[in-house]
C-alpha cells in the first residue's frame, strides 16, 4: 500500500479524518487491510545498529513493529529508546508501556516524549511480575494497571491534561492499544475484560499466542455478543514453535500460554520439527483470518525472527501489499510484491 | 489469613448483604463522627477496620475499598495490585503467576461476584488509578463522608477535572 502523501522518513503523515494518529498502522487498519505486526527483541547493548539490524529482518513484511518493554521482566534496551531509533528512519513502531517499572509520573512523561519523537502507536500493558525475569530482587511498581493506564493515556490525548488535572499544550496523537489473553482464566470473563479495556480507551488489541482455534472462536463469539465488533481492531497473536520440547517449555514457563496436546504430539512426530512449527503457524493464520472480527495477526517469533518473512509470504496474508520500509520506494519493483 | 480469605469469597453474598446494612448504620453516624472530628477518630477507626477486614479479607488498607465490586476478594492481594481484572498469566489450575501457591485473586473475585446480585456487572466497571495518599486510612470514614456530602464551601473548587474522579465503590 503506497500513500499519495508519502512523507520524508521520520516525518509524520497527515492525520486523516476519523484517525487519532498520523501513523501507517492505524491507516492500514482503518482502510480495511489485514494488518501484520511483529515483535522486536530489544538488544542487550547500547549500539543503535543492533536495533536497525533486528528491524531490517522484517522489511516489507510487517505494518508495525512492537518494541517490548522489559518483556518477561528481563532487562534490555528501553522500549522508548528503541522506538526513537526506529522512528528516525521512518519505521512504525508500537511502543509497549508496562506498569511494572514506572509510576504515573514517568509513564505520562514517556507518552508525551514518545509521541514527540514520532511514535504513533502505544500498547498499554500491566507487565510481567519481577520474579519471572533476571532481576527478581527488583521493586515492582504497579502504581497503575493496564486499564487505569489506558484511561490516563486517553485523557492525555483527548482531554489534554495530566491525571493531576494540569493542562498540556499539545496532545500526543497516538493510537492506543492493549493486550488480551483469550486462553486465560476465567475464560468466560475474558471478553468482559476486553470490553473494559475498550471502554477505557483501547483502540486495538494484540492477543497472547493463540494455538487453540475453538477457544479463540468462543472468545470472539463472546466479543461479538458484547457488541464490540467495529469498536476495536483485534490482532491475534501467533508464532512458530521451534520443537515439541520448546512448546512444552513455553507452556510450562510462559505465563498464560496454552498449547493443546495435539499440537505438541504433531510436532514431536515430525521429522523436521522447526519446519513443522512454521507449517502449523501458517495453518493457524489461515484459520484465524476467517474468524469474524479479526483484523490482523501479531507474529511473535522470538529468536527465529527470520522466519516471519517466510510465514507472511507463504500464508499470503498481505495479498500483494508491500508494507513501507526505509528505501522501499527507491526499489525498482516498488509498491507491488512480485511473487 | 489465606483460608479465611477463601471462606469470605465463598460467603460473598452474605458478607455483601451484611456490608450493605453496616453501611446504612455508618451513614447515620455521620453527625456523631462530625462532632468527634473525622481527623481525630481516623486512627482508631482505621485500626479497627484493619483488624476486622484484615482478618476476613487480608485487607491491605488501600483506603479505597472495592470489595463489593470484586466478589469480596481483595484485589490488593494481587502481587501486581490489579484492580480491573486478572492479568494474562493465570495458571491453568487457577493459581497466581507470581505466587504459585496462591489462588489468583481475580479467579476468586469472579466466583465471589457470581454470588453477589449484579456482582459481575460491578466487576466490569472501570476502577480508575488509586490515590496512593489514602494508603492506611479508613475507607469506612471516607464512604460516610461521601454519603453525606457537605455543601461546597467554595464553588468552582471542584471544577478541576479528573482529580476527584475515583470510580470507587465501597
Amino acid at each position: 500500500m503506497r500513500f499519495e502523501d508519502e512523507p520524508v522518513p521520520g516525518y509524520p503523515l497527515p492525520i486523516l479524518p476519523g484517525h487519532t494518529s498520523p501513523g501507517r498502522f492505524e491507516r492500514v487498519l482503518r482502510a480495511g487491510g489485514f494488518a501484520v505486526t511483529t515483535e522486536l527483541a530489544p538488544p542487550d547493548s547500547a549500539d543503535p545498529e543492533d536495533v536497525y539490524k533486528r528491524a531490517r529482518v522484517f522489511d516489507g513484511y510487517v505494518d508495525a513493529i512492537n518494541a517490548t518493554d522489559g518483556s518477561g521482566a528481563n532487562c534490555h534496551m528501553s522500549s522508548i529508546a528503541v522506538c526513537a531509533l526506529l522512528t528516525r528512519v521512518g519505521y512504525a513502531p508500537i511502543m509497549q508501556i508496562s506498569c511494572r517499572d514506572k509510576n504515573r509520573i514517568a509513564i505520562q512523561g514517556d507518552i508525551l516524549g514518545g509521541a514527540a519523537m514520532g511514535v504513533c502507536n502505544m500498547l498499554c500493558l500491566t507487565g510481567d511480575g519481577v520474579q519471572a525475569g533476571d532481576h527478581p530482587q527488583a521493586k515492582p511498581v504497579f502504581d497503575l494497571d493496564c486499564v487505569s493506564l489506558l484511561d490516563i493515556a486517553r485523557t492525555l490525548r483527548d482531554d489534554h491534561h495530566f491525571q493531576s488535572g494540569r493542562k498540556i499544550t499539545f496532545a500526543p496523537r497516538v493510537f492506543f492499544g492493549a493486550a488480551e489473553n483469550p486462553s486465560g482464566l476465567p475464560h468466560d470473563w475474558r471478553a468482559l475484560r476486553l470490553a473494559k479495556k475498550v471502554a477505557a480507551g483501547a483502540q486495538f488489541i494484540q492477543t497472547q499466542y493463540c494455538y487453540d482455534i475453538p477457544l479463540l472462536q468462543g472468545f470472539m463469539d463472546q466479543v461479538e455478543a458484547l457488541g464490540l465488533l467495529g469498536k476495536v481492531f483485534i490482532l491475534v497473536g501467533v508464532g512458530p514453535l521451534r520443537s515439541a520440547k520448546t512448546a512444552e517449555w513455553m507452556r510450562k514457563n510462559v505465563p498464560g500460554m496454552h498449547v493443546p496436546d495435539a499440537l505438541i504430539a504433531r510436532l514431536a512426530g515430525a521429522k523436521d520439527q522447526a519446519r513443522e512449527g512454521r507449517e502449523i503457524c501458517i495453518e493457524l493464520i489461515q484459520a484465524i483470518r476467517e474468524i469474524r472480527g479479526v483484523h490482523g495477526v501479531h507474529i511473535m517469533a522470538y529468536r527465529q525472527e527470520e522466519s516471519v518473512a517466510e510465514i507472511v509470504d507463504r500464508s499470503q496474508i498481505l495479498q500483494g501489499r508491500l508494507p513501507w520500509y526505509p528505501g522501499r520506494d527507491e526499489a525498482p519493483q516498488a509498491s507491488q510484491r512480485t511473487a | 489469613m489465606y483460608a479465611v480469605r477463601l471462606w469470605s469469597v465463598r460467603h460473598a453474598r452474605g458478607l455483601n448483604a451484611f456490608y450493605r446494612g453496616f453501611e446504612g448504620v455508618l451513614k447515620r453516624m455521620h453527625p456523631l463522627f462530625k462532632a468527634l472530628g473525622y481527623e481525630r477518630i481516623e486512627r482508631p477507626v482505621a485500626a479497627l477496620e484493619r483488624t476486622v477486614k484484615g482478618a476476613l479479607f487480608d485487607c491491605r488498607m488501600c483506603g479505597q475499598c472495592v470489595l463489593s465490586s470484586t466478589g469480596m476478594s481483595c484485589p490488593m492481594n494481587c502481587p501486581k495490585t490489579l484492580r480491573n481484572g486478572p492479568c494474562g498469566g493465570v495458571r491453568d489450575n487457577g493459581h497466581c503467576e507470581v505466587k504459585p501457591e496462591m489462588r489468583c485473586v481475580w479467579v476468586e473475585a469472579y466466583r465471589g461476584s457470581q454470588r453477589i446480585p449484579n456482582g459481575v456487572e460491578a466487576m466490569s466497571k472501570i476502577q480508575f488509578a488509586v490515590d496512593q495518599r489514602l494508603q492506611g486510612r479508613s475507607s469506612w470514614l471516607r464512604v460516610v463522608r461521601e454519603l453525606n456530602p457537605e455543601p461546597p464551601a467554595k464553588p468552582g473548587l471542584d471544577a478541576k477535572p479528573a482529580a476527584g474522579k475515583s470510580g470507587v465503590t465501597p
